[in-house]
C-alpha cells in the first residue's frame, strides 16, 4: 500500500518540472505543429533543414545572430563539403584577430553573432523557450508533446495577429504566441518572400514552420545520436535487468521457501 | 523451484556466464565514452584541413600560415630561385647530410632532390615555383627565417642550421630536411593543407 | 567491526599472510562484502546502492567535463556548447551529468524517508543518521553551486537569489554574502570559487559515506520489522542474516538496473524536461527572468522559505520578542534551515519505543500525509508567491514542523504498537515460508 503509493507519487513528483511553471502568464497561444524529428523514432528532414537554413540567411540573419553554431556542421543538412565552404564564403564575413580584419567566412568559423538591434541569439533559442507547460505547473504536458520550442517559434512567427500599438516610442505588435501578447520584433515573414529551389510552399504557415525545425537542428544538433543511443541503451538495459531479475530469484530461491509474497 | 535445482545446474551456470557477460558488455560501452571524450574534438578535427589562398603571394616571397598549431612555409620562387634551387640539386645530391626526401606526398624512401621536394605547378606557371614546408626546424623546434642562411634559404638562428632553397639541411645541427605536408591545389590559387 | 558475530577473513598463503600482517586491506573488504545483512529487508532498502552508484557517476562525468570546460564568465556558457557540440559524446557526458543530479535527489529522498518510516533513525544508529543529513546538506550545496557553473540565466539568479539568504542573517549578513560572492554581486570570482567548490565536495561528500557505512555496520542494518539481529551466537545470527555479498549486492543491482532504464529514457529522450528553459540563454546581470524557480529538489524547502512572509503571526511575534532583530527575510531562512534540522533531531524527538512504522497503527497515517505535506510542498515551491498558493505553503510548511516536533513526542506515548515479530527469521518465513536449504549458503 504504501510501497505503491508512494512510488506512483514519486515518479509523479520526480518528474515534475519546476520550469513548466515558469514563462507562461497572459493568453499564450502555441499551436502542436507535428515536427519530423519529435517522437522517439523521429527524424531531421534533411529538406525541411535546408529550406530553414535560406529562410534564416536571407530574412533572420540580418538581425540574429546564430554565434555557438559552427558553419562546418551544415554538412549535417545534407551539404557537401565544397557548398558549405561555398555558402560560408557567400553570406558571412568575420572578424579575424591574426589579420586584424574582416573576411570572408570559412567552415571553421561559427555563424556570426549579431548584436546590432539587439536580437537575441538563435543559437540556442529552441531550447531556451517551452512551447507547453500545465496542467496546474506539473509539467504534464511536456511529456506527451514534448518541451516545444520549436513550437513556441512557430507559433510565434505565425502568430502575428496585424494589431499595432505605440508604446514609450517604440511599436509593438500584437502576437498570440508571444507572453503578454505584445512583441516589438515585426512580423518578420510574408509569404512568398523566400524562394525555394525545391518548389515548396513558402506561405507564413510553412516558411514558420521551416525554420523553426532548422532553429531546432541549430540548438541541438546531436538529438538524433542521442535519440540513437537512448534507444541502444534502454534495450540493453532491460535486457540486463531480465538477467539479473533471473540471477536473483535463483540466488535466493534456496533461502526462500514455496509460500509466494502477496505483492 | 528449489527442489529442480539439480537438473538446471548447467542452465543455472549458463545465465550467470550471460548476466557476467552482459555486466561486462555494459562497463564497456560506459568506459569507451570516458576515454573518447579525450579524443580531439570536432572543431579541432576541423582544422586539421585548412585551404589557404595564395593569389596575393608574389614570386619571391613567402607566406607563413599555421597549421596543426605550427608555421607551414609557402614560397613562391622567382625563376632564378629555380634555377639556383636546380643548380643546387647538382652539387649536393648524393652527398646530403639527409638523403630523404621527407614529403609526405611521396613514398617515404624517395630521394631528396629538389623536384621532389615542391610541388606540382598549377597551370601556366614553371615547375619547381611553388614549394610548401613545415616551418619548424627539424633540430630543436625553432622557427627558421626565410631568404637567410649560407645557402640562400631557411637559417635557423637558434643554433645555426642552414637550409637551402629546396629546404633541405646543407650545414649545422639539425638532422632532417624541412617536412613538406600533405598539400595539394584546389583550385589555380588555393592551396588545401592536410 | 561489526556487532553481529560472522567469519572473518583467515589469510591462508604466505603472500596473503604477508600482506595481512602489514595492511589488513583485504580483510577489511572482506568484512564489509559479506556483512551479515537482515535477509528480510525489502525494496525499500535498494536505495543506498543507487546513492552509491549516483555518487560515482558524477564524480567519473564531472571529472571528464571539467577537462573541456571553462570557469570564466566570459567563457563558461560557450564551453558548455562546445561541450554539446565538439567534444566527442559530450552533449551525452553533460545530460547524465545534469540529469545524474536529478536521480541522487529522487534517490536521496526515498532513501530518507526510508529511514523516517522505518525507525532507522532510532537508538542506536543516530549517527549513521546524522551523518546522513550532513551528506544530504553537502548534496544540497554541490548541487547548488554545479548549477552555476553552465552561467546561464537561472545559474546567474539562482545564485543571486540563494547567496541573498546569506545576507538576511541580522549583523553580518551583507559581510557573509560579500564574503561568500567575493564582491557586492554574482561575478567571475563567484563563479570560479563556486567550480573549486563544486569539484571539492563530492569528495568530502564520499569521504562522508565512508563514514555512514562504517556507522551502520557497526549498529547492523535496520530492517522492515525494526527488530534487531539475534548476537548471541554466530549460529543464531545466521538464522537472521544473509551476506552481502552475493544475495544483497545482485538484488541491488537488479533494482539498478531497472532504474537506470528509466534514467536512460530520460537521458535519451528527454534530457531537458527537469531542467530551465532560462538556462539556455547566457547569463545577463541586467535582466531577470520572469520566474526564477530553483531545480525541482529544492522546490520543498524553497517553499518552507518563502512561506513564512510578514504577515504571519508567529514571524511577528519573533520580531517583537527579538526587539526586530530576526525579520520576516531572516525568519524564512531560518525556517528553511530548521526544516532539515527537524528531521536531522527525529531520533530524539520520537518517543516511541517501536521502531518500525509498520507496527505503529496512528504513525503510519500522520507519516502518509508527511509524504504527501512534502509533495505538496514541492509544488507550490513552484507556484508563485501569491494566494492561494502563500496560504497553502504556510499551513504545509507547519505540517512539516509539527509533525517533527509536535507529533512525534506525542504518538510514542499515546500510542498503542502493534506486536512484533519475536525475530527476523519469523517474520521471513512469514513471508516466503520456510526454506528447504535453510541458512546454508548457495555454494
Amino acid at each position: 500500500m504504501f510501497k505503491k503509493l508512494a512510488i506512483g507519487a514519486a515518479f509523479a513528483l520526480a518528474l515534475t518540472p519546476a520550469a513548466s511553471i515558469a514563462a507562461g502568464g497572459g493568453e499564450q497561444h502555441i499551436e502542436d505543429f507535428a515536427f519530423s524529428f519529435e517522437g522517439p523514432f523521429g527524424t531531421w528532414d534533411q529538406h525541411q533543414l535546408q529550406r530553414g537554413l535560406q529562410i534564416y540567411t536571407e530574412v533572420c540573419a540580418a538581425c540574429h545572430g546564430l554565434q555557438y553554431v559552427p558553419l562546418r556542421d551544415l554538412t549535417a543538412l545534407g551539404y557537401s563539403e565544397e557548398e558549405v565552404i561555398a555558402y560560408a564564403a557567400e553570406n558571412f564575413e568575420v572578424f579575424d584577430p591574426e589579420l586584424d580584419d574582416f573576411r570572408p567566412a570559412i567552415p571553421t568559423d561559427h555563424f556570426p553573432a549579431n548584436t546590432g538591434v539587439g536580437a537575441p541569439d538563435l543559437s540556442l533559442m529552441a531550447k531556451a523557450r517551452a512551447g507547453f507547460h500545465g496542467p496546474y505547473g506539473l509539467g504534464i504536458n511536456q511529456l506527451v508533446k514534448g518541451m516545444g520550442g520549436a513550437e513556441y517559434i512557430a507559433s510565434l512567427l505565425d502568430g502575428y495577429t496585424g494589431e499595432e500599438k505605440e508604446e514609450a516610442g517604440s511599436v509593438l505588435y500584437e502576437n498570440k504566441a508571444f507572453p503578454g501578447g505584445w512583441i516589438s520584433m515585426a512580423p518578420p515573414l510574408s509569404d512568398e518572400q523566400v524562394d525555394f529551389a525545391d518548389g515548396h510552399s513558402n506561405s507564413v504557415e510553412h516558411m514558420s514552420e521551416d525554420v523553426s525545425a532548422f532553429l531546432m537542428w541549430a540548438a541541438e544538433p546531436k538529438m538524433m545520436e542521442r535519440k540513437n543511443a537512448g534507444f541502444v541503451g534502454v534495450i540493453f538495459l532491460t535486457v540486463l535487468s531480465v538477467l539479473l531479475y533471473l540471477v536473483n530469484k535463483r540466488l535466493w530461491a534456496p533461502h526462500k521457501g514455496k509460500l509466494r509474497k502477496e505483492d | 523451484m528449489s527442489h529442480a535445482e539439480d537438473h538446471e545446474g548447467t542452465r543455472r551456470d549458463f545465465l550467470y556466464y550471460v548476466a557476467g557477460g552482459a555486466g561486462v558488455v555494459a562497463t564497456g560501452a560506459a568506459v569507451w565514452p570516458l576515454i573518447n571524450q579525450m579524443n580531439p574534438s570536432a572543431d579541432v578535427q576541423a582544422l586539421s584541413s585548412i585551404r589557404t589562398d595564395v593569389s596575393g603571394v608574389e614570386p619571391g616571397t613567402q607566406l607563413t600560415v599555421k597549421w596543426l598549431g605550427k608555421p607551414v612555409f609557402i614560397r613562391h620562387r622567382t625563376g632564378a630561385e629555380i634555377a639556383d634551387a636546380q643548380q643546387q640539386d647538382e652539387e649536393a645530391v648524393g652527398n646530403l647530410p639527409d638523403p630523404l626526401a621527407r614529403n609526405f606526398n611521396l613514398n617515404p624512401d624517395a630521394p631528396a632532390t629538389d623536384a621532389n621536394r615542391v610541388m606540382p605547378s598549377p597551370e601556366g606557371e614553371a615547375a619547381g615555383a611553388w614549394i610548401v614546408q613545415m616551418g619548424v626546424c627539424t633540430h630543436l623546434g625553432c622557427v627558421p627565417l626565410g631568404d637567410a642562411g649560407d645557402f640562400g634559404g631557411w637559417f635557423c638562428p637558434c643554433h645555426g642550421s642552414h637550409y637551402d632553397l629546396a629546404g633541405r639541411i646543407r650545414k649545422g645541427p639539425a638532422p632532417e630536411n624541412l617536412p613538406v605536408p600533405p598539400v595539394e591545389w584546389v583550385d589555380a590559387t588555393t592551396i588545401k593543407l592536410g | 567491526m561489526s556487532g553481529i558475530p560472522h567469519d572473518h577473513y583467515e589469510p591462508k598463503s604466505n603472500g596473503e599472510k604477508w600482506l595481512n600482517s602489514r595492511l589488513p586491506i583485504v580483510g577489511l573488504l572482506y568484512d564489509t562484502l559479506m556483512i551479515p545483512t537482515p535477509k528480510n529487508l525489502n525494496w525499500w532498502w535498494i536505495w543506498g546502492i543507487v546513492l552509491a552508484f549516483c555518487l560515482a557517476l558524477q564524480i567519473v562525468t564531472g571529472i571528464v567535463l571539467v577537462m573541456h570546460y571553462t570557469p570564466h564568465v566570459d567563457l563558461a556558457f560557450a564551453s558548455i556548447e562546445h561541450i554539446m557540440r565538439n567534444v566527442n559524446g559530450g552533449y551525452m557526458l553533460r545530460y547524465i551529468h545534469m540529469n545524474g543530479a536529478s536521480l541522487f535527489f529522487v534517490a536521496v529522498y526515498i532513501h530518507i524517508f526510508r529511514g523516517l518510516f522505518y525507525g532507522s533513525y532510532k537508538a542506536p544508529r543516530e549517527i549513521t543518521w546524522i551523518i546522513g543529513m550532513l551528506i544530504y546538506l553537502m548534496m544540497m550545496g554541490t548541487a547548488f553551486m554545479g548549477y552555476v557553473l553552465p552561467w546561464g540565466q537561472m545559474s546567474f539568479w539562482g545564485a543571486t537569489v540563494i547567496t541573498g539568504l546569506f545576507g538576511a542573517i541580522p549583523f553580518v549578513g551583507e559581510a557573509i554574502q560579500t564574503w561568500l560572492l567575493g564582491g557586492p554581486a554574482v561575478d567571475n570570482a563567484t563563479l570560479n570559487r563556486f567550480f573549486s567548490l563544486h569539484y571539492l565536495l563530492p569528495f568530502v561528500i564520499a569521504a562522508l559515506v565512508i563514514v555512514h557505512i562504517w556507522a551502520f555496520h557497526t549498529t547492523g542494518n535496520n530492517n522492515p520489522t525494526g527488530v534487531e539481529v539475534r548476537r548471541g551466537s554466530k549460529a543464531e545470527a545466521e538464522k537472521d542474516t544473509l551476506p552481502f555479498w552475493p544475495y544483497f549486492v545482485i538484488k541491488d543491482l537488479f533494482a539498478l538496473a531497472v532504474i537506470l532504464v528509466v534514467f536512460w529514457a530520460i537521458v535519451g529522450y528527454m534530457p531537458n524536461y527537469l531542467g530551465h528553459p532560462d538556462n539556455y540563454i547566457e547569463a545577463n546581470p541586467l535582466v531577470t527572468p520572469a520566474h526564477i524557480v530553483p531545480e525541482w529538489y529544492f522546490l520543498p524547502f524553497y517553499a518552507i522559505l518563502r512561506a513564512f512572509t510578514g504577515e504571519v503571526w508567529v514571524v511577528q511575534f519573533a520580531s517583537f520578542i527579538t526587539g526586530g532583530i530576526v525579520d520576516a527575510k531572516f525568519f524564512g531562512v531560518i525556517a528553511m534551515f530548521g526544516a532539515i534540522l527537524a528531521m536531522a533531531l527525529a531520533p530524539w524527538l520520537d518517543t516511541s519505543s517501536v521502531r518500525s512504522g509498520k507496527y505503529r497503527p496512528m504513525f503510519k497515517w500522520w507519516f502518509y500525509l508527511l509524504i504527501i505535506d512534502f509533495f505538496a510542498l514541492m509544488w507550490l515551491g513552484a507556484m508563485p508567491a501569491e494566494e492561494p498558493y502563500a496560504t497553502f505553503s504556510l499551513i504545509a510548511s507547519a505540517y512539516w514542523f509539527a509533525y517533527f516536533f509536535v507529533i512525534l513526542p506525542i504518538l510514542g506515548v499515546i500510542e498503542k504498537p502493534l506486536a512484533q515479530p519475536e525475530t527476523i527469521e519469523e517474520d521471513f518465513n512469514a513471508h516466503y515460508g520456510k526454506a528447504d536449504a535453510d541458512a546454508t549458503p548457495a555454494e
